[in-house]
């Protein structure tokens, strides 16, 4: 059906959503900006959004003094890591629960996404002092696994989603094949879901890769992620705002890079089924 | 070899009872069609046999090994879907080799018998293909294709061409028909088209309600019907089935006569109606008579008869062709 829309209202309504659009950018480009500055004219009020001089001081002292490389390495082993094992749990939960559903099987999704309901706060002292009976304290290890528990609902339930968009047949064709349960996953379900698991698995890496509640509670300075890196800018000392901004743009980039490159992916993903 | 024998096998999903109670025979190398309308438990009763179910009770024995709690893949058994069930990110060659795979074969001798299967079903030139680029012929036959390189004990088909139009359907039934012929191999095969059934069966399976009303060989079910269900269902139009005085008057409270056997007259018979519609096929025209205490009857005429809608008929039995059933609806010798 053809809707009547003038040029007028078309324009306007253009203008807004880039208004909207920018309005939801703004805090980012601020932050890169700031970075270009010195940490003197950062502080300056009035403050000028164009630095004068243009300066990458900033990046070369965060880089120099605080080592962003260990920081960049952390955050992928933690985010790539906890997600990665949250799929090799998920994909054989998420398959029964689509394929062989028990009578609590809905309850029991609930319950996952439940957890998620809950403050992360409210557990801090249980997990903080488990945490350091178990030697995990600031260690990778332990921030994957925490990360693999903060991702599992999501996975779980995501995959369960596109798992119900595949026709049972098809499963019930691999088993009189002769496919045993691990070839049925492997060969049939797990490329068939393609799309819907690398949805998952790159929404989960950026969830993971921006978490910063639990990784500023365990974490100070050998499994510390970029996080923390950002957090080390607000300091007792003072605020170093191009530092922190430098800092929150070298954050930033990787991610905004991989999200960038793999949009199509995610797109599709996310609408996966949808349409037939 | 594939003979398989079911023992009161019973099956309930919840508090519904799907199959209360099933004893069946399946000789080695026999086409078996279950047919009953949607719902009577066919494809569950397959499925049981495939083992993508669980039987609630009873055993299931092929070539005589107790097979009731073994897993779909150590049945040997192969199946053929109404979807095709195919591997939508494989192409053809290797949906046809993932049976093979699967079984543990080497490559090169999986490529080999799946080039083998798809000469036999002229798929070789779609072999680079995937399924979604393929028709539904051609996708059903990649679906046996796949079934038949296995050399299964025997092949399951559920309902396999009900997603194809008529002219190919007429096609693969006849294929199917005459890969039975040469493979020698059990067949069972579901569906819910009684002219399927006649065409393609050694024994027909008539199920209603989860209960076998019926089994026999096509025609045995066509010229001796077992109760009114078996009657009324196989056999295209169906027959007449009628009640009242004229069933009485014949010992039996239903009597039953097939299309073929009424005789039509425009001057004198035993039944007086008023042709309601005239089908004319060419060979044959199909009379439905609207017949005074009967309602509508259904008679088979010559292509040539000249009767039109609104012409006064007369019709009467072959009396030697009525089937005679009893108050339970079962036949009456």
């Amino acid at each position: 059906m053809a809707r009547s829309t003038t040029t007028n209202s078309k324009v306007i309504v253009t203008i807004g959503a880039w208004l909207v659009g920018f309005l939801i950018f703004f805090p980012i480009l601020w932050i890169f900006l700031m970075s270009f500055h010195t940490e003197g004219d950062a502080i300056k009020s009035p403050f000028a959004m164009l630095a004068s001089p243009w300066t990458t001081e900033a990046y070369q002292a965060v880089q120099t003094q605080n080592g962003y490389g260990k920081f960049f390495m952390n955050s992928v082993v933690i985010s790539v890591g906890s997600t990665v094992l949250a799929l090799i749990i998920g994909i054989p939960a998420a398959w029964s629960m689509a394929f062989v559903p028990g009578k609590k099987t809905k309850d029991l999704l609930m319950w996952m996404l439940s957890t998620k309901m809950m403050p992360a706060v409210g557990v801090l002292i249980p997990m903080y002092l488990g945490f350091k009976v178990t030697g995990l304290l600031d260690t990778r290890t332990g921030l994957v696994a925490i990360g693999t528990l903060i991702n599992l609902p999501i996975v779980i339930w995501m995959l369960y989603t596109y798992f119900k968009e595949i026709p049972g047949e098809i499963l019930e064709a691999a088993r009189m094949d002769g496919a045993s349960l691990s070839s049925e996953i492997l060969y049939v379900l797990t490329p068939m879901a393609l799309p819907g698991i690398a949805s998952t698995l790159l929404l989960n890496v950026i969830l993971s890769w921006n978490e910063a509640f639990w990784s500023l509670q365990l974490t100070t300075s050998d499994a510390a992620p970029l996080t923390q890196f950002i957090a080390s800018f607000s300091a007792p000392e003072g605020l170093f705002y191009a530092k922190l901004s430098a800092a929150s743009t070298m954050a930033i980039a990787p991610i905004l890079i991989m999200g960038w490159f793999s949009q199509k992916q995610l797109v599709r993903g996310l609408t996966f089924g949808a349409v037939k | 070899m594939g003979k398989i024998v079911l023992k009161s096998v019973r099956k309930s999903f919840g508090d519904v009872q799907v199959i209360p109670s099933v004893d069946l025979t399946i000789e080695n190398g026999e086409f078996v069609v279950f047919v009953g309308p949607s719902g009577c438990g066919k494809s569950t009763l397959l499925r049981l046999i495939a083992g993508l179910e669980d039987t609630s009770s009873g055993t299931i024995e092929i070539d005589g090994k107790d097979a009731t709690s073994l897993p779909p893949a150590k049945r040997g058994l192969a199946m053929v879907f109404q979807s095709y069930a195919l591997y939508p990110h494989m192409t053809v060659r290797k949906n046809i080799m993932f049976p093979l795979k699967m079984a543990g074969m080497d490559i090169e001798a999986a490529t080999k018998k799946a080039d083998a299967a798809a000469k036999v079903l002229n798929l070789t030139s779609y072999m680079e293909r995937k399924p979604g680029q393929l028709s539904g012929g051609q996708r059903q036959r990649v679906a046996i294709g796949r079934a038949i390189v296995r050399e299964p004990a025997a092949f399951l088909f559920d309902e396999p061409l009900s997603n194809l139009d008529a002219a190919l359907r007429g096609n693969m039934r006849l294929e199917i028909t005459e890969l039975h012929h040469t493979l020698k191999t059990t067949m069972i095969y579901v569906t819910h088209d009684q002219v399927e059934a006649m065409t393609m069966a050694d024994k027909i399976v008539v199920l209603q309600a989860g209960n076998i009303e019926q089994v026999g060989s096509p025609l045995d079910l066509y010229n001796h019907p077992a109760n009114v269900f078996v009657a009324g269902f196989i056999g295209s139009p169906r027959m007449n089935l009628l009640t009242g005085t004229d069933a009485q008057a014949m010992g039996a409270t239903t009597i039953g006569v097939r299309p073929e056997h009424v005789d039509i007259s425009t001057t004198a018979g035993k039944w007086k109606g008023i042709v309601s519609v005239a089908e004319l096929l060419g060979s044959d025209t199909f009379l439905h008579v609207n017949v005074e205490g009967h309602g509508s009857m259904t008679v088979r005429a010559g292509g040539d008869v000249n009767l039109r809608y609104g012409d006064a008929v007369y019709l009467s039995p072959q009396d030697s062709k009525v089937h005679r059933f009893g108050a339970d609806g079962k036949a009456i010798a």
